[in-house]
């Protein structure tokens, strides 16, 4: 009787769900909750401070769903997609991800871009056993709630040491200033990861000051840095402060390269910061230009859709439905725990954003691309692989000039040896 | 030494727009005791009109490489049009909400400007979109190097202008008829409205002359910081009403004082270790100035009042 009652509100809702706001129900056209669709949950900040990324997640997961309906889903069922707004805000999230679960029976769930979020939903997903697989949130913590959770995008950790080994390795540089946002765990959080790895490959932090999200005069923590006399600056905010701070430290005649993270990726980076981020470098999960075949299909697909290049956001919800899905076909059974044990066992997967695996912390192994600023354009420089592979990253003869900037050479004389430049021997874009 | 002038000069410049905004919360409280909340959310108006402003001038110099190369000329109208427009919001804003509610208690007309601050910052994010703005290069930016003090253009254009300004407003209120008709009404109103002195027409002139200044904080504001949200004004204004009390409310040589110790305050704990606390010391001097002096640096003589 309950499970009825429960079918019925499922219905009913979903019916509601598709009267209410027809462009969100994308790509399931026809009668939803259909006993032969599998029901896939997503949550989005589709409106709220960080709309944007929301609206990026959702879609690159509707573009994904429906090519995987067009193939004829999985073993034949579709998939239909129930997707909630958590208006950027952890307690909403936690609410409509109970929503999902109990309303919706979803067999499992996608989201969130912040890792504030993601962590109020994840232990509603590990305490009803639905598997969640989060395409972007990079705060550790987000995994460590249970086995049922995953993630898709690279963690600080292992950012924060790739931009490392970047920038002592690659660009050669010793002294780093650090400009944290210590109102944002990402940044600290980062931040503290460059420095462990930065110091262990023989650099120094010369200096080390901190801002505060929304700040927007950073004069006086630039002026102090610039009296420290750093090499480069290590900057793990968010591209709007970012921007600014670009500009007053060229304003105050600091004109070292800046290195940041993959809170960095915005259009509106270059936007704000124009010509102040010539010598820029920062980390992301993959590149619009990169010119791998899966890369440019993906990308021209998404322009064709919605009219604007997909930023990383997109493209790692886009992996993390199909990885999903993946998963889902390999099982024996649409349920929560056979899903998330085909999940788990996930090698080799081929995306847009790299070759991903899963560790036995349920967090990716992957490659990491750095992008390069330059005149308002963002190209890719190079492929960080993980660490442990730098064998396997054969780069070329450490004597070719790499792209965009005269400090940068190839890095076969390194110990590390583990970033490969593009136009170095390797040909380009090849996966590592 | 250098860091030291560095964040001196940074300071300055920083207090400069702090000095603007806070005259107008000075002078409306040396008329009707009023502080008005929503001075700082007037403040992001006008930064909001030089933004759309500056890219109409930016279309209409299309042929002429853009907003980019725009010269003083065009800086000065999109200056002007914003503080028109900020001026004729502030009139607005006291004919139809503070008027009034001139005889009722005064915590309502208090209430009141918090209401109208809220209008503005919510407002603002419903009609310009909660995301960030980037305001526009009105101007060539320069870069000089004295000694290695560094300063742009933009920082001397910011100094320059808000000299303009404060020594302007300090000719209108002690050297025309109606910066003494001013005077008066903040001397006592009911004295002054007995005298003939039209004290509606005086106090709306105090908000025009207050929002247009705060509009000329907001333009100098974008061009320094480039990044305008509808939400940009509550900070400046928190801290420019520390400036008005520091300097002394109702005074407006205090205002000018103020901003600029402010401006320096910030710019020197910036730099220190205590970065992270920056507002908070800006707040914490205004504890220490209510306990210790309540009538501000420079006091309140009433011949002095505005």
């Amino acid at each position: 009787m309950k499970t009825k009652t429960l079918f019925l509100i499922a219905v009913l809702s979903a019916s509601l769900f598709l009267i209410a706001c027809p462009s969100s129900e994308g790509p399931n056209g026809g009668t939803a909750g259909a006993s032969d669709e599998i029901p896939l949950g997503e949550f989005s900040s589709l409106t709220g401070t960080t709309a944007t990324f929301g609206q990026s997640t959702h879609n690159g997961i509707v573009l994904a769903l429906d090519e995987i309906n067009a193939a004829g889903g999985v073993n034949g069922r579709k998939i239909h997609l129930y997707t909630e707004d958590d208006q950027s805000k952890p307690e909403e999230a936690a609410s409509v991800v109970q929503k999902l679960i109990s309303q919706n029976n979803v067999v499992a769930v996608l989201g969130e871009v912040a890792s504030s979020r993601s962590l109020a939903a994840a232990p509603i997903c590990q305490s009803n056993k639905v598997p969640m697989l989060s395409p972007s949130s990079t705060n550790p913590q987000v995994t460590q709630v249970g086995d049922y959770i995953f993630r898709a995008c690279f963690i600080d950790s292992y950012q924060g040491d790739a931009l490392a080994r970047f920038v002592a390795n690659t660009l050669k540089l010793k002294k780093a200033a650090i400009l944290t946002d210590v109102k944002n765990d990402y940044s600290v959080g980062l931040a503290s990861f460059f420095k462990q790895s930065f110091t262990k490959l023989g650099g120094t932090i010369v200096a080390e000051q901190s801002y505060s999200e929304g700040d927007s005069d950073f004069k006086g923590q630039l002026t102090s840095i610039k009296g420290a006399k750093p090499d480069v600056l290590f900057i793990p905010g968010y591209y709007t402060e970012v921007g600014q701070i670009a500009i007053q430290a060229r304003d105050l005649g600091l004109n070292q390269p800046l290195v940041g993270g993959d809170g960095w990726e915005s259009p509106k980076l270059t936007d704000i910061g124009g010509k102040s981020l010539n010598g820029s470098y920062y980390a992301n999960h993959y590149s619009p230009d990169d010119p791998k075949p899966a890369v440019q299909k993906f990308v021209e697909k998404y322009k064709e859709r919605f009219g604007a290049a997909p930023d990383s956001i997109a493209a790692l919800s886009y992996d993390s439905t199909y990885m999903m899905i993946d998963a889902m076909k390999r099982a024996a059974k649409i349920d929560g725990p056979s899903i998330r044990d085909q999940l788990a066992a996930t090698t080799g997967f081929q995306g847009v954003t790299g070759t991903v695996s899963f560790g036995p912390d349920r967090n990716p192994i992957k490659d990491l691309v750095i992008i390069a600023v330059k005149d308002g354009q963002k190209t890719k420089f190079l492929d960080m692989p993980p660490p442990g592979s730098e064998s396997a990253a054969a780069p070329a003869a450490g004597s070719s000039p790499a792209p965009m900037t005269g400090t940068a050479t190839g890095t076969g004389a390194t110990p590390m040896g583990s970033a490969t430049p593009m136009g170095s021997a390797t040909p380009m874009g090849s996966p590592q | 030494m250098e860091t030291f002038f560095q964040n001196l000069l940074n300071g300055i410049a920083l207090g400069a727009i702090y000095a603007l905004i806070a005259l107008g919360y000075t002078m409306v409280y040396g008329i009707l005791k009023l502080i008005n909340f929503a001075h700082g959310d007037v403040f992001m108006l006008g930064s909001f009109v030089g933004f759309y402003a500056g890219g109409w001038a930016g279309r209409l110099l299309e042929g002429k490489g853009g907003v980019a190369n725009a010269s003083w000329f065009t800086f000065s109208v999109i200056l002007v049009v914003s503080m028109v427009v900020c001026a004729a919001f502030g009139y607005l804003c006291e004919r139809i909400a503070y008027r009034p509610l001139r005889d009722a208690p005064r915590i309502a007309s208090l209430i009141t400007a918090i209401g109208i601050s809220f209008f503005l910052e919510y407002g603002g994010q419903f009609v310009f979109g909660p995301d960030p703005k980037f305001f526009p290069r009105l101007l060539e930016k320069k870069i000089f190097n004295f000694a290695g003090v560094t300063t742009t253009s933009y920082q001397l254009i910011v100094l320059v202008v808000a000299l303009i300004f404060l020594v302007a407003l300090q000719f209108i209120v002690y050297g025309t008829k109606f910066g003494r008709a001013m005077r008066a009404v903040s001397f006592n109103f009911e004295t002054a409205s007995l005298m003939g002195i039209p004290t509606d027409r005086v106090i709306s002139l105090t908000f025009v002359l207050g929002s247009a200044l705060a509009a000329v904080g907001g333009m100098l504001w974008g061009l320094t910081y480039a990044k305008i949200d509808p939400l940009m004004g509550l900070m400046p204004g928190l801290k420019a009403f520390v400036a008005a009390v520091l300097g002394g409310i109702g005074s407006v040589p205090g205002a000018a004082v103020g901003g600029l110790i402010i401006g320096v305050v910030d710019s020197f704990v910036g730099g220190s270790q205590f970065s992270t606390y920056r507002d908070g010391i800006a707040f914490l001097i205004l504890i220490l100035i209510l306990l210790f002096k309540p009538s501000g640096l420079f006091g309140r003589t009433t011949t002095e009042k505005v």
